[in-house]
């Protein structure tokens, strides 16, 4: 029985979000079941679908006995509608009965505009919006993703926080669940002792201090018994970790409909920038033989006509040539598109994609995110314009006509200088194919260059923890000047130019480095209208100017603030691996323009080592 | 070499669309590991032809897709049964026989359909619809409006009612024109009929069966698509 009436489903825009029935889709038999989690992507289904690390989760917790995991995602505003006003309870795909009566809610935290879609997700599904005001019998709301490094801002929402990746501890937490079940005992007992196991963190157990300027003094667990730091739980032997081969295939078109092949984790580049090159370190790549075996198994199980491979840079994929040539192999008589994001551009990297992709109608996408070198340096890209030019001249060679660049704008120590370098590289690279390619033997008679920019927001557990962001005068200035810059160029009419919007980007440079202050914020401007801020026909830059003020919160506080460089952060309780002096150098080395090599050419003590695992410490064991 | 399945689709996953459907078999026939044979080009997709979609909220026992394939070393059954093996309840595979090489595909040949059709509860008119339905079908032309790309027009659907008649047990049988030109809705028929008495259909007011789809045989009479082509 679905949960939602047939006039309701009849009703609403894209019913199939709320059905279920995907092949692959795990339903068990609740006899045999002592643990129910619901598994949430707090955003609409095609895009919480396209998710891999929900797969891999919920492939995870149904290989557990006892244990049912299922999934839910944000209702679209036209059924949010409908369940407030019919009382309508929030539900799990599965079996299409209501979160309020399982014992776990999982919500994956992948970037900041979903924040107030948690709330959603609790305020429908019954469940009270604060640990604070859940009882006995509410299920355990528990966090994890990306988002999680600096849980402060949600704290209050979130009973406890999963840290680092899900494969290594849930078994633990899961069998500490059942057993405190059967004994009766409480929900706070049950949080007590979970917050003792590696990767837990209940932040209802610690208390932050703040200094009078609002700068975090100390932050200080309840008792000595729980740790005062947390350490990132991470999968050391990659090759044994559960993964999902018999992935969720849906109905509806996900926003990436395709089968996902995770090569690796972690990347060797210390871009300053990017938080994910810091959160997953170290690198850890999975063998080749494992990988063709679960290339096949994907295929066979779900039927897709794509498989991707996942990582943060494949081409840094040591047996990537064997790989792709496995692939391409496998996947001609099966009729599989192969897609490889996060490629290098160079004489392999156009070579296999010449295979893969049809040339006419691909662009080939490059991501300097600074315009000039001297910008490229002081974020650690190592990726210069000579390397860019000679990528594009080769490419232009092989046919290709449209190019992809990608910018980010606001990055610190950025001059007007770096921001005109956007526009005279995208020249250049147009200069690059009318040099390159004789007239006669222009197919499309000529070049498209698409140069996007975002803009940037300082990330925690980066170099750029430290960085000032920018006000939204200055970003949107600072487009102006891109386009400006582009528009002087000789080559312009072959180069078009998008960027964002930047109202979004000041609520998302709040939340980055927030801390628990910013909870009573989020939860009133909940209550006044914002849902889906990721969205922006639903984001409401204006309501949540009005509660920031109300809150007595200030912006510049979390955003354009100059921090000091022994300042307490709200996420320094917790350990990722990579340490703050570590963090500290690399932010030196970027105000002074220094480059840090990749971890394959030279190891920078990150402090990623101690777990013992991955590329660093595989190194490292070889010299010895 | 051509292949039709007969399928059925129902229970909840009625709420997905046409195109749903389409992107479920192509996933379904590679699982299946069937031989199939793809369109040329840089974008190869498989060679597949539905007979009349099915609305959003419509179930049926008698769906047609044909595809092709390039060799075949399994029987119908063993076929059903493989195709079965990988899909999932609600979509069940009933029968794949072989066409003739010069068999026109189902969404090119597709003429009829007939429906089983009931008022959902609490939706049903005031008036007796039994009842009037000899008179409706005694009309000469019946008008509807149908909103097409070039704007309203007004089309006479009464030569594509086949049948109309009140089952004993409240519900409706209906056999249509399902052709892709002359296409007909049981919803039309039902808001066409209670138009001309003064009253409206409600909302999502029909449950409909597709009970099974047609095609013109030789001489131009309706037979089941299911009946055409050989079991192997």
């Amino acid at each position: 029985m679905l949960a939602l009436s047939d006039d309701i489903l009849m009703r609403i825009d894209k019913p199939a979000r709320y059905i279920g029935h995907e092949y692959n889709a795990v339903i068990k038999d609740k006899a045999d079941v002592d643990v129910r989690f619901c598994m949430c992507f707090p955003d609409v289904y095609e895009i919480g679908m396209s998710h891999l690390g929900i797969q891999i989760l919920y492939d995870m917790f149904n290989r557990m006995d006892g244990v049912w995991c299922e999934r839910t995602y944000s209702p679209w505003p036209d059924l949010d509608k409908i369940m407030r006003e019919e009382n309508i309870p929030l539900f799990a795909l599965e079996s299409q009965e209501p979160i309020k009566n399982f014992d776990f809610l999982g919500i994956t935290l992948q970037y900041e505009m979903c924040y107030t879609n948690i709330l959603q997700i609790l305020d429908l599904a019954g469940i009270p919006l604060t640990t604070d005001e859940r009882k006995d019998g509410d299920p355990i709301v528990i966090g994890g993703g990306p988002c999680s490094y600096n849980p402060e801002p949600i704290a209050d929402f979130f009973d406890m926080f999963y840290i680092g990746e899900g494969e290594t501890r849930y078994k633990e937490l899961m069998d500490l669940y059942k057993r405190f079940k059967k004994e009766g005992k409480s929900r706070d007992e049950f949080l007590y002792e979970a917050a003792h196991i590696p990767g837990m963190y209940v932040p209802k157990f610690y208390t932050p201090y703040y200094n009078e300027d609002g700068t975090l003094k100390d932050f200080v667990p309840m008792d000595e018994s729980l740790p005062k730091k947390i350490v990132k739980e991470i999968v050391l032997d990659f090759d044994k970790a559960p993964y999902p081969t018999k992935q969720l295939v849906p109905f509806m078109r996900a926003t990436q409909e395709r089968m996902v092949l995770e090569i690796q984790r972690g990347c060797i580049r210390g871009c300053r920038f990017c938080q994910a090159g810091q959160l997953y370190r170290p690198v850890r790549e999975k063998n080749i033989e494992t990988l063709k075996k679960e290339a096949i198994e994907l295929m066979e199980y779900t039927g897709e006509e794509e498989i991707s491979l996942s990582s943060l840079s494949s081409s840094d994929y040591q047996a990537l040539p064997e790989l792709v040539d496995f692939l391409i192999t496998e996947c001609k008589d099966r009729k599989v598109n192969i897609s490889l994001p996060s490629l290098r551009i160079d004489a392999f990297s156009l070579d296999v994609m010449s295979k893969v992709q049809d040339i006419k109608k691909s662009s080939l996408t490059f991501a300097p995110e600074a315009g000039s070198q001297r910008l490229r340096n002081v974020i650690n890209k190592g990726l210069t314009e000579e390397v860019i030019l000679e990528g594009a001249r080769m490419a232009f060679k092989g046919g290709w006509t449209r190019v992809k660049l990608y910018f980010m704008l606001g990055q610190p120590f950025e001059t007007d200088e770096d921001i005109e370098g956007i526009g005279k590289l995208s020249n250049e690279i147009a200069k690059v194919f009318f040099e390159t390619v004789p007239k006669e033997e222009r197919v499309n008679g000529k070049v498209q260059i698409v140069s996007s920019t975002s803009f940037f927001v300082p990330k925690p557990f980066t170099a750029f923890q430290w960085a000032p962001m920018c006000t939204k005068e200055e970003f949107l200035d600072k487009a102006y000047k891109t386009r400006v810059g582009i528009a002087s160029q000789l080559n312009q009419k072959s180069i078009k130019y998008n960027w964002h919007e930047a109202d979004v980007t000041v609520l998302e440079g709040v939340f980055a480095r927030g801390d628990r202050k910013l909870s009573k914020a989020i939860l009133a401007a909940y209550k006044k209208g914002c849902i889906f801020d990721a969205w922006s026909e639903y984001f409401s830059y204006d309501t949540w100017l009005e509660t920031f003020k109300e809150c007595d919160i200030d912006i510049d506080f979390y955003t354009t603030r100059k921090r000091e460089d022994d300042e307490l952060f709200p996420w320094d309780f917790l350990d990722c691996g990579v340490n703050k002096e570590f963090l500290l150098r690399e932010w030196h080395k970027a105000a002074e323009g220094v480059v840090s090599p990749n971890c394959k050419v030279q190891c920078q003590g990150c402090g990623a080592a101690k777990f013992g695992g991955g590329i660093c410490f595989e190194a490292k064991n070889k010299v010895q | 070499m051509k292949l039709r399945i007969k399928f059925s689709k129902t229970g909840d996953i009625k709420y997905t669309g046409h195109l749903d459907l389409m992107r479920f078999f192509q996933k379904l026939n590679r699982r299946a590991k069937l031989d199939l044979k793809y369109s040329q080009g840089f974008n190869p997709h498989q060679i597949m032809a539905f007979a009349q979609p099915l609305g959003v909220g419509v179930e049926s026992i008698g769906e047609y897709v044909d595809i092709e394939v390039n060799s075949m070393d399994m029987t119908s059954a063993e076929t059903v049964e493989r195709l079965n093996s990988v899909s999932i309840p609600e979509l069940k595979i009933l029968q794949v026989k072989k066409l003739d090489d010069s068999a026109k595909n189902a969404m090119a040949s597709v003429q009829g359909a007939r429906y089983k059709v009931s008022f959902k509860e609490g939706k049903a008119p005031s008036v007796d619809v039994s009842a009037l339905i000899d008179e409706y079908m005694a009309e000469d032309a019946i008008l509807i409006t149908k909103e097409g790309k070039a704007g309203e027009r007004e089309v006479d659907i009464k030569p594509g009612i086949y049948e109309f008649k009140a089952d004993s047990d409240g519900s409706f049988e209906l056999f249509l024109n399902a052709s892709s030109a002359g296409n007909i809705k049981p919803v039309q028929v039902f808001e066409s009929l209670l138009a001309m008495n003064g009253e409206k259909l409600k909302d999502n007011a029909l449950a409909t069966l597709r009970l099974d789809t047609y095609e013109a045989d030789d001489k131009g009479n309706l037979v089941s698509m299911g009946d055409v082509g050989e079991e192997f």
